[in-house]
């Protein structure tokens, strides 16, 4: 990562978290990001989780990467989520590199960043470690908790943490249990930047050397599995880049060969490959369904909270099937759950980008939501 | 709101738990909770149905009650509401089952294929029958297994499925249906709504 971390909003956790794997922190930064006007009666207030490459600037310019906020076809004046109507918190997960307690960061016994000496962490301790920032602004009850992908999985291990503190919830494109063919594609992006020499162990912060190639492979990997074939097929065909014919080279001749080296290229600037080893193993790590003794069904047993799950039909990386089995399991357990499918050819990445059926549907929650909950005594 | 729909929400106590079935864009749930404050659940195949449903702050999940309803535990609600779909599953014995499975009671309405207009548009004119609530022609109808008042009276009986109340409804006009009455009712009513456990 090339850019400098300054002047994001922090809070310093002082509560010791005692992390799944043993380990206890304490003290830590969580930087996070707010959009929006918190109301009187603090019952506008939006929780957003990130998802794995993403940080806590949702919308307008993200201040580090001067590139427009991950959400912004969804948060802002206006649009789905809107932030004359809504406050919007969102924090950069624990083992980011936006300001969040991770690997990059200075460990005080010996003054060398962490690297690999940060402990390994879970969805569950990224959630605990984001609970603080409700207490920061004395929310006692958010009107929605949002997050698509690992946001998603954040999201329903928020709500099987803490039944009572958000009164709906929209975990969108998401799996309550990441499968093997989603550890398998994680694993594949590890091993990509494990293999790049520069990756050194981990340690490749002093002398600024970063395992760019490892990483932009990683990414390009991660980015095909969040479109669709269909998407990827409409969008780029056979189109040769900026030539009349082949070059017989191995430089990039099709558009789609030019646009994954982008898309690698423009994400090491402004992410830490060692953050991406670690958020990815949390992901591999999160089975909900494991934490308790009846399963999924358990977790959400009595809860107030609530759901609509959201999927799209071109989705293979977290396919409706990981959707159904949280409305399933949301069923059994009585809870309250509104689903839909949106049919759409952006795969994955439909909840990134402007897809009309998505976001007029998570509006119209959003809204009649808001209305109930104000009316709620 | 259509008089079926007025039906339903009077036979429904206040506060119970329902779940309606294939509940389109959500206006009986709507009325059942305005009226009634029943929490109300619904499943629909459409997806613009579904959408709306949403954005009217309404639990719906967007499924196929053929082969979905099995995810709800046994007797999950007081109430479970199938309005005029019976006749378009593949299997409308099983979903009945599962339907009398997930909840204590079950409000089932059919469109009357006993009816006398469409008795006499197949006995006078020969052809399949399109009325108010059998507005499709056969090639588009989604209809798969027709049925009457006395067809599902009978067939309720023969499986032994309890019969709390039947109502029989002729445009405006509703009237209770029984064993004896039900000869005269099949032929003049358009709609009947069964309840039955």
């Amino acid at each position: 990562m090339n850019y400098k971390i300054e002047n994001v909003k922090q809070i310093t956790v002082t509560k010791p978290l005692k992390l799944d794997c043993g380990q206890t922190i304490k003290d830590f930064p969580i930087a996070y990001e707010t959009y929006g006007t918190l109301n009187e009666k603090k019952n506008n207030a939006i929780l957003v989780f990130h998802a794995l490459s993403g940080d806590q600037f949702v919308t307008g310019t993200n201040p580090i990467t001067n590139k427009a906020g991950w959400w912004s076809a969804a948060v802002g004046v206006g649009k789905a989520v809107d932030t004359e109507k809504y406050f919007i918190i969102c924090a950069n997960v624990l083992g980011g590199c936006m300001g969040s307690f991770g690997p990059k960061n200075l460990n005080i016994k010996d003054g060398n960043p962490y690297g690999l000496k940060f402990p390994v962490i879970t969805i569950r301790d990224i959630v605990r470690a984001q609970e603080s920032l409700l207490e920061h602004f004395k929310i006692k009850k958010l009107l929605c908790a949002l997050g698509g992908s690992m946001g998603g999985m954040q999201l329903l291990q928020f709500c099987a943490l803490y039944p009572n503190k958000t009164f709906s919830a929209v975990p969108i494109a998401s799996t309550a249990s990441h499968n093997a063919q989603q550890i398998a594609l994680n694993e594949l992006a590890r091993q990509a930047i494990m293999a790049d020499p520069l990756w050194n162990k981990g340690n490749y912060y002093k002398d600024n050397k970063i395992p760019k190639n490892g990483l932009a492979v990683a990414r390009m990997a991660a980015h095909i599995t969040y479109m669709s074939d269909k998407g990827l097929q409409e969008r780029f065909g056979r189109k040769l880049q900026e030539k009349k014919d082949y070059e017989f080279t191995f430089d990039a001749d099709f558009q789609i060969e030019s646009y994954l080296r982008h898309q690698g290229n423009v994400f090491v600037d402004r992410f830490d490959a060692n953050s991406y080893l670690y958020i990815s193993r949390a992901m591999d790590y999160f089975d909900l369904s494991k934490q308790f003794k009846n399963g999924l069904v358990e977790a959400f047993q009595n809860h107030k909270t609530r759901f609509l799950i959201i999927s799209f039909s071109s989705d293979w990386l977290y396919p409706t099937k990981n959707s159904k089995d949280i409305v399933i399991a949301l069923n059994a357990s009585g809870a309250n759950v509104a689903f839909a499918e949106i049919e759409t050819d952006k795969g994955h990445d439909s909840f990134l980008v402007n897809e009309p059926e998505f976001l007029e549907t998570l509006k119209g929650f959003l809204d009649s939501n808001f209305e109930i909950f104000k009316n709620e005594k | 709101m259509k008089n079926e729909f007025k039906i339903i929400v009077n036979l429904l106590p206040i506060q119970s738990r329902v779940l309606d079935v294939g509940c389109g864009d959500g206006t009986l749930i709507e009325a059942l909770i305005k009226q009634k404050n029943i929490d109300v659940r619904g499943i629909e195949l459409e997806e613009s149905k579904v959408k709306q449903c949403i954005s009217k702050g309404l639990s719906v999940i967007q499924g196929n009650a053929e082969t979905e309803l099995s995810q709800f535990p046994d007797k999950a609600f007081d109430f479970v509401i199938l309005s005029q779909t019976l006749q378009a599953f593949y299997q409308p014995e099983n979903v009945l089952n599962e339907l009398l499975r997930i909840g204590k009671k079950v409000i089932i309405s059919i469109p009357n294929f006993g009816y006398w207009q469409v008795r006499t548009s197949l006995l006078l004119f020969g052809k399949m029958p399109v009325t108010k609530s059998l507005p499709d022609t056969w090639y588009n109808t989604p209809n798969l297994h027709m049925c009457s008042i006395k067809d599902f009276y009978q067939f309720c009986e023969e499986k032994k499925i309890k019969i709390d109340r039947v109502i029989g409804i002729n445009n405006e006009k509703t009237s209770s249906i029984n064993r004896i009455n039900l000869e005269m009712k099949n032929f003049l009513s358009e709609v009947g709504i069964f309840l039955i456990s």
